[in-house]
Formats: C-alpha cells, structure tokens, sequence
C-alpha cells in the first residue's frame, strides 16, 4: 500500500490545473491504448512565446497518470519551454517520489509526453 | 468433480511465493499456466529427439515426425475433426490470417460482404477491417444486445446472397458470452448456403467440449497457450475440402512435393500451409496439453468453471460500487468476468491486487471496438481455469475491499 501515499492520492482526487484554457495557444492529446490513459493538454506561453504561461490538462486515467499530470502542470507553470523539452523520466519520478515498474512508467510519463508534444507542435507552427 | 488442490500439484509454478506469498493466477483468459507433463513433453525434445521433421532418416528424426504428427493427431481428436484437416500456425491470429490471406481474396469480390462482431478480441476483428482497404468489400459488424449477447434476430436481417464470410467468437474474451454457435451456423447456412462461417474458438476450446462437426462452421481458430499449452502454437480447423481449393498462406521448405526451376509443386494439405520448420516442441506440449485436459474431461471443467463464475459473480456484486459485465445467465457465461469499480481506476485496481500477488487482467483486453461500443473505459478482467477455487475468488474479494478502502 506504500506507493498510494498521501500526496498521489491528494492530486488524484483533488488535481491541480484541471480543465481548459480559455485561450490556449496549443493543445495536445495523447493516448495509452493499453490501459485507457487519455490526457489532453493545453498551454499558454508567454508575449516571448518561450515561457509557459498557464496550463491545463483533462482526460481519464488512472491514480498515477492523473497525479503526474497535476503535479507536473504545477511544476512546469513559469518554465521555458527548452528545459521542459530536456525532462526526462528522473523529472516526473522525483515529483511523484516514487520508484514504478515499467509497465506504470507509462502512466507516470503520459502527461509530460503530452507538454513535450505541445511545444513541438507550437516550434513547427511558429517556424511556418 | 474436479479436485483442485490434486490439479494444483501438477502446475509447478503455483509452488512459486513472491514476497513470501502465494500466486493467485486470475488471468487464464490471457493465459494459461502450464502443468507438469506439459514442460516435460517440450523438455523430451529437447533432451531424446532434437532433430528435423520429414527430412532425416534415422531414429532421432522419426521420433520427432511422430511425436509432432502424433499431436496433430491429438488436437484433432479433441475437436473432433479429421487429423489432415488440422493446420499447426502460431496462435489464433496468425490462424485467422491464413485464411485472410489465402481465401479471403479469391472469394470475396467489391460488391460482397463480410460480417464480425463487435464482441470480437482484435484478432477477429482487424484482419477483416483491414483487408477490405485491398479488397474493396462491405465490412459490417454485427452488435449485441444489452445483456451481452449477439442479436440472433439482427443478423436474420443482416446476411444476403453478397454476404460471402461471416466471422465471430464462441466465447467473449470480455463479456465471457458463450455464443450459440450451431444456431448462428444455422442461420447463415440457411439464409446463404455458400457464405463461409468462421468461428474464434480461442476462448471455447480450452473451458469446454467443442465438435467441430456439431458446430457445423467451416473454420476454427484456436491457441496452444490459451489451453496449458506451449505458447507460439495454434491450429486452424478448416474443412478440407475448402482448404485443398485454398492457396499457400507462405511460401518455402516443408509445403512443396517438387520445386523446379520455374514451376513448383506444393505438398498436401495441411503441409501446404506449414511452410518452414515447424514449433516442434511447442507440437509435443500442444499435445500433452489436450491429453492432460482430455482426461479431466471438458465437461468436468466447464461445470467448475461455471460454479466459479456463479460464486464471483455473487461475491463481487455483494462489495459495492461494482458494475460487471456480460451475461447474468451462468449458462452461457463462460469463465471470464470484466468490471469497473467506482472511483478506481482499472490499473490501480491491479496494482493493490498485485501487492497479494494476484494476477489479474485490466485494460481493452484487445476488445477496443467492444468497449467502445458499450461507451466504457477500460475495465479489470477475472478468468478462471481449472487450478482456480473459491478460495481464490475470496482473496480476490479481500483485495478488492482494500481498494475500496484507498480509493473509496
């Protein structure tokens, strides 16, 4: 029962940065067939187009895909969008203070998979 | 009746612990665990006749070709099919595809129609979805009924002179249906005597008696590993005169009687269609393994199973918050029971479950087009086999409390 702590239940059930921007610069959806995990992510960025602004995020899933998706909106609010595209795994484990197996790694990753897939599709846009 | 904790014995990894505790196995939908006799055919070989099939002439070789052909001999037996119409493939789906590949072009024009289920595993349902991109035809999928079962009356009004396939389960990986299938053959047959019936039979063969012939399909599908067997085994059952008629699904060693510079000659049925060495060993297990539920007697397994599935049924609705899927008629309900759980995800479920070591399935169980058809996300899945008792329903139970305790 040590890994449903306190703090990945708190954002389970009462998550940060839910629901929708009202004008969001880029959204992203993605999707874990094997286990129905679907998070949809909006930004924001700042005048500069680099930092995030505001965040937001929707979809079903599962205890630890929603909790990586909360605390992450939390954590990344303020950033620049290279350090964010530099995240890796270590990032979202050291947030949920947690070791997963590979199979939860998935869930766990979903969400900054969905930010990362944001920022490229605003780079590609912007580039355009 | 069956003894379970004599059947428990023949299964060596049940005497596995992890973390100090036992193995709860809930998850034989999936697959099945493999008793003793089972790794030991694989394992004689290994260890006494390692050795080609049909080419060497000396001991080793002969004992190999009798032991793979003797398995085909026992798989046909155990469906009540004729041995040469038992073709080794590597599991239901590449059975499926064989006949996707070999048959389904020949037969099925632009202006023909082939029906499946929205009950179907992904392996009864792609193939047919996606070979009509090459082929041009009608893809229909034939629904269900609110207690999960197939609409009889729909598919009276469904299938005409252009309907050339029609494909389904025998049982409902998800839903745990048990089709009617000889009255469904019944239908079809009758309204188009020429439209090919194939039967998903991977969940059947395993839990209860099949006969092809009382059946009255065309095509059977099935997998090894499903059954206790070796995994990367299956067979398809088809009839032979449809098969000698067919075309080979793979081309190369093993299928041919002559090859010549521009012409080649291709071997009987079923070698025809079993182009390379074959699983040799993966035959001897498959083997043993329909020797070993043989003489348990399928009869005998689907009534434990059945009983099973009553007492979950009634174990699980007493928790709370539980919506469970398929039929409430134990009579075709097969060994398998889906559900959600209020407030918990499926996955979470599974892993508080896998904390007591109990092994459940959670996710679309390759169903997708079921689950979205019934407007629900993924589920967890029980399925049962003959190592299962009460008493692992009961753990089952206890766990899922403690998840109703956390996300409740």
């Amino acid at each position: 029962m040590d890994f449903y702590r306190q703090q990945i239940l708190d954002h389970y059930k009462h998550p940060h940065n839910l629901g929708h921007l009202s004008e969001a610069d880029v959204s992203a959806t993605l999707f874990n067939s094997t286990c129905g995990d679907k998070v949809i992510m909006e930004l924001k960025f700042e005048k500069d187009g680099k930092t995030i602004k505001d965040i937001r995020f929707s979809g079903e899933g599962c205890a630890v895909s929603q909790a990586s998706a909360s605390l992450l909106t939390d954590y990344v609010r303020g950033l620049g969008k290279e350090r964010v595209m530099k995240m890796k795994a270590k990032t979202m484990l050291d947030l949920l203070h947690a070791t997963l197996t590979p199979s939860r790694m998935k869930c766990a990753l979903l969400p900054l998979e969905a930010i990362q897939k944001c920022i490229i599709e605003w780079e590609n846009r912007r580039v355009v | 009746m069956i003894n379970v904790n004599q059947i428990r014995k023949d299964f060596p990894l049940l005497t596995r612990k992890i973390n100090g505790k036992p193995i709860i196995y809930l998850d034989s939908s999936a697959t099945a665990l493999k008793p003793r006799c089972v790794i030991d055919a694989v394992n004689r070989y290994y260890k006494r006749c390692t050795a080609n099939v049909f080419r060497g002439i000396y001991t080793l070789s002969e004992e190999a070709t009798a032991g793979y052909e003797k398995a085909r001999i026992d798989v046909a037996a155990f469906i009540h099919a004729k041995t040469d119409e038992i073709v080794f493939t590597r599991n239901t789906s590449e059975s499926l595809n064989l006949i996707a590949y070999s048959w389904l072009p020949d037969h099925v024009k632009p202006y023909d129609e082939v029906i499946t289920t929205i009950m179907e595993h992904h392996s009864n349902f792609v193939p047919w979805q996606q070979m009509r991109k090459t082929l041009g035809y009608t893809f229909t999928v034939w629904n269900i009924t609110p207690d999960g079962t197939l609409d009889l009356d729909g598919l009276e009004k469904m299938v005409t002179k252009k309907t050339k396939l029609v494909t389904f389960t025998a049982v409902s990986n998800v839903l745990g249906t048990i089709n009617p299938i000889k009255k469904i053959t019944g239908i079809v047959k009758t309204l188009n005597p020429g439209c090919m019936v194939i039967v998903d039979a991977a969940q059947a063969v395993p839990h209860m008696p099949v006969d092809v012939e009382d059946w009255g399909a065309d095509a059977i599908a099935f997998s090894s590993h499903k059954m206790l067997g070796p995994s990367g085994m299956g067979a398809l059952w088809m009839k032979k005169e449809i098969l000698d008629d067919m075309k080979p699904f793979l081309y190369g060693g093993d299928m041919i009687k002559e090859v010549h510079e521009q012409e080649t000659v291709f071997h009987d049925i079923p070698h025809k269609f079993e182009a390379g060495t074959p699983f040799i060993e993966g035959a001897f297990g498959f083997g043993a393994a329909v020797g070993y539920l043989g003489k348990i007697g399928m009869k005998q397994i689907r009534n434990h199973e059945k009983e099973l599935t009553a007492y979950a049924y009634e174990r699980l609705s007493s928790i709370g918050g539980m919506t469970l899927y398929g039929p409430r008629n134990i009579e075709y309900h097969a060994g398998v029971l889906a559900f959600q759980m209020k407030g918990a995800h499926p996955h979470d479920v599974a892993q508080i479950l896998d904390e007591d070591n109990i092994c459940i399935r959670v996710g679309f169980h390759c169903a997708m087009p079921l689950h979205e058809y019934l407007g629900i996300g993924p589920t967890v899945r029980v399925s049962f086999n003959i190592y299962n008792d009460k008493d692992d329903v009961d753990a089952l139970v206890e766990g899922l409390k403690r998840v109703k305790n956390i996300f409740g």
